[in-house]
């Protein structure tokens, strides 16, 4: 009687865990990949990382509660994740692959899960304005990464230099030349029809983004380099 | 839509790139997995009320036995003082 009734909820447990797993693995891996830092075609440590959140979701799956699995396994890679975040530390390719684990981790969860700054924080262990500043940074080296495809690698780091060499404005102030969006010329088609778009705002929000200060310094830079021939 | 929203958009954009595909025994190695480590939790909780019973068992044995409310009451007088 008791058997029976187990081996009923096992049945039915590898069903749901199956149809989840065929729902949501896709994105999961997607995640696991942009953590691990590694090429869409070889994930074998995004697959390591995601079979170990996937088993302990589904070794909790009848005390869910209600609780949305997907929720419980993001929750679970991110904590995985940030436990074994040394391992990661040079990652092999793959978008993500000039920021640290800490900015991927943040990234990810911030702008790919959409979670919650405050959500993220508590996850993280993070104040709020540290995730805040994080994010910040990580969308800076990503945009200065694709504005400048070729260099791989290391930060940019004289970004600042590179600005006060060439911007008639002489450095001191990085917006209040050129607008930015001047700068994104000759960079890729997607950057260009943003920021032609954008363009109006951008001249508006030149203030705003001198006093972003050191976040924006890589935005500023390109607009520099772009803008002096 | 303001400035930082629209370099959020932007690397969201980056990050949506092509995703990888998911190996189809995935799902299996997971629920195994994921088996084992309830099987292994279901071992230790039983351990763990086997280890209480026998605890219960072992204190009622011992006090049928000794009888610790049994003891005589204590004597509300000193006893004399001699050889002074």
């Amino acid at each position: 009687m008791v058997r029976e009734r187990r081996a009923a909820r096992d049945g039915r447990r590898a069903r749901e865990f199956e149809a989840f797993v065929a729902g949501a693995g896709g994105r999961l891996l997607h995640a696991a990949t942009l953590l691990t830092g590694e090429p869409t075609g070889d994930t074998e440590a995004a697959e390591r990382l995601l079979t170990a959140a996937l088993a302990r979701t589904y070794a909790r799956w009848d005390r869910l509660r209600g609780e949305d699995p997907y929720d419980h396994t993001r929750r679970t890679l991110a904590a995985l994740f940030a436990h074994r975040g040394h391992r990661y530390r040079r990652p092999r390719g793959g978008t993500l692959a000039r920021l640290t684990p800490q900015e991927r981790l943040v990234l990810v969860l911030r702008l790919y899960e959409g979670v919650a700054e405050e959500q993220t924080a508590a996850a993280l262990g993070l104040p709020v304005e540290r995730v805040r500043a994080i994010c910040t940074r990580a969308v800076t080296a990503m945009r200065s990464a694709a504005a400048r495809p070729g260099t791989t690698g290391t930060r940019p780091s004289a970004g600042t230099a590179r600005s006060a060499g060439t911007s008639p404005s002489g450095g001191t102030s990085l917006s209040g030349g050129t607008p930015p969006s001047t700068g994104t010329t000759g960079t890729t088609d997607r950057r260009a029809a943003t920021g032609a778009t954008g363009a109006g705002t951008d001249a508006g929000a030149g203030a705003a983004e001198a006093g972003a200060g050191r976040a924006d310094a890589g935005a500023g830079a390109e607009a520099g380099a772009g803008a002096a021939p | 839509m303001s400035f930082p929203d629209r370099k959020e958009t932007e690397v969201r954009r980056m990050l949506e790139g092509p995703h990888p595909a998911l190996p189809p025994d995935l799902a299996g190695r997971a629920a195994e997995r994921g088996r084992r480590m309830l099987h292994r939790h279901q071992v230790v909780r039983t351990i763990g009320w086997l280890l209480l019973l026998a605890a219960v068992v072992a204190f009622g044995v011992w006090a049928a036995i000794v009888e610790p409310w049994a003891a005589p009451p204590p004597t509300d007088t000193t006893p004399p003082l001699e050889g002074w």
